[in-house]
């Protein structure tokens, strides 16, 4: 595992018992001892603390940066206040997705979090596609999340401050020493925080969190389970290249100013497909599937309309067993007029096609706080 | 006490064989959320794919052992996959085989040469 990165939290992982897989191209914990079903169970109940360093912080600064953003994804950007964070993606030409990534309006700057699988791709796709801004990759700076119904008391323990945030809201707090910037966001469904660390102080930080009774170290593996509770897009299993933000119901993240008929209509790239499939549908979406037994149906599981015969019409992209709801959870595609509410179709697991039905997302309420 | 290089451990009781798997093979795993147990009556042979476990991480299978016939299951683990964290080597047993060939059980390992082998 030479050739893989590691995180200012590596020596903190070790200590506290973590597993460590290569992941994106780091050494990452994929557990730790209780392991992923208690991990994902105590996020719920109290805070799980994650180390998601490996993802990209970017700064773009420039003239006019929120316009020239907008370019590169169909997000209303001009309309971000400041101290203020969004859900966006760059899409394709084709209208596919190249990325998935956080917004957040600092003022003079905006400032961006990506997935650490796509960091390269995307820092390659700003370079080529906005002149006159610079681009600035943030590696001075570890992230860590902090998540669940305790995660308030657990910052705020440090920094009183952090309880007048909302969700979505960006702000600069001092804790422990540290300048850090802090969004109220994450990726569990849970109320929580993203915490931008200088490296120099991560592990004090960390620590300090640590030592409230409340706060756990949470691993990669029930940081999955967690987010597939709460229905959110894995980048790589429910959205690629390949899928548009309509087919995979990212429409939400598509504001009024960007659509047809808005201040800013289209302009980005992919618009034209992106646009067409807001008015007239997709062909395919992306799908909450509650199997019938308990056999999880994961990744790549062909779906059929029928208990025999028939060619498959659509996969799962993410599966895996719910430790909160209790059952196993999948998401997939399914053309659109298999996608409503109720109706059943097959997964075929090891020869055998089993029954789903087909369910609304998220499968466990999100507890944002607005 | 015999024990499969495939973590399997094996207890012969008067020609009854009640196979599990070990404490060690219920860690490397993790959380078990889904096990499919074979059907009682049914011929199996050595190697066979005769039970189906997930855990949180991946599907696993576990291989008969021997050539012969499944005489009992635990339905209790199916009810509750997490017994097979809590107690592999227990009460959180897999099936009930009664070999075609007893000697089949003479190529197993004992427990220090199980413990060896997983270092």
């Amino acid at each position: 595992m030479s050739d893989l990165g590691r995180t200012v939290l590596y020596d903190l992982h070790l200590e506290l018992g973590a597993k460590m897989v290569p992941f994106a191209g780091y050494e990452m914990p994929v557990q730790y001892p209780p392991g992923v079903m208690k991990e994902h169970l105590h996020t719920r109940a109290a805070a799980g603390l994650f180390d998601v360093s490996h993802m990209g912080q970017v700064i773009l600064r420039g003239p006019n940066v929120a316009q020239a953003l907008e370019t590169l994804v169909p997000v209303d950007v001009v309309g971000l206040g400041a101290g203020r964070q969004r859900y966006g993606f760059f899409t394709t030409e084709d209208g596919g997705i190249i990325d998935d990534l956080m917004i957040t309006n600092r003022g003079d700057h905006l400032f961006l979090v990506v997935n650490a699988a796509r960091k390269a791709v995307d820092l390659d796709h700003l370079q080529n596609n906005l002149p006159g801004i610079k681009i600035q990759e943030i590696t001075g700076r570890a992230l860590i999340a902090l998540q669940g119904p305790k995660a308030e008391d657990a910052i705020a323990a440090l920094n009183p401050a952090a309880r007048a945030m909302r969700f979505m809201d960006v702000a600069d707090l001092d804790l422990a020493g540290a300048t850090c910037w802090v969004s109220r966001s994450g990726y569990t469904g849970e109320d929580g925080f993203e915490i931008s660390v200088p490296n120099t102080m991560a592990p004090r930080l960390t620590r300090a969190l640590l030592e409230n009774p409340d706060v756990a170290p949470i691993g990669l593996g029930a940081r999955d389970s967690l987010r597939l509770e709460a229905g959110l897009c894995l980048y790589g299993s429910d959205i690629d290249e390949t899928t548009s933000p309509v087919e995979a119901g990212l429409t939400w993240a598509i504001q009024k100013a960007r659509r047809n008929g808005g201040a800013r209509e289209g302009g980005f790239p992919g618009a034209g497909r992106i646009l067409d499939e807001l008015t007239n549908g997709p062909a395919r979406e992306r799908v909450g599937l509650l199997p019938d037994g308990r056999a999880p149906m994961r990744a790549h599981v062909p779906l059929f309309a029928a208990e025999v015969g028939g060619e498959a019409v659509g996969e799962i992209t993410s599966g895996a067993f719910g430790p909160t709801i209790e059952k196993p959870m999948s998401m997939g595609y399914l053309p659109a007029a298999l996608a409503g509410p109720g109706t059943r179709v097959y997964g075929e697991v090891r020869g055998k096609r089993l029954p789903a039905t087909v369910t609304p997302l998220p499968f466990h309420k999100q507890s944002y706080k607005r | 006490m015999k024990y499969t290089e495939e973590h399997e451990w094996l207890d012969d009781q008067a020609g009854i064989v009640t196979v599990g798997i070990t404490t060690h093979a219920a860690e490397q795993l993790g959380d078990i959320v889904f096990v499919e147990l074979p059907d009682v009556g049914a011929q199996v042979s050595k190697d066979d794919e005769v039970v189906v476990i997930e855990s949180v991480k991946a599907a696993s299978d576990i291989l008969a052992p021997l050539d012969g016939e499944i005489v009992e299951v635990n339905a209790a683990i199916v009810e509750d996959p997490a017994k097979v964290n809590e107690d592999p080597e227990g009460k959180a047993w897999f099936f009930k085989i009664k070999p075609a060939d007893a000697s089949q059980m003479d190529e197993f390992m004992d427990a220090a040469a199980y413990k060896a082998f997983i270092g």
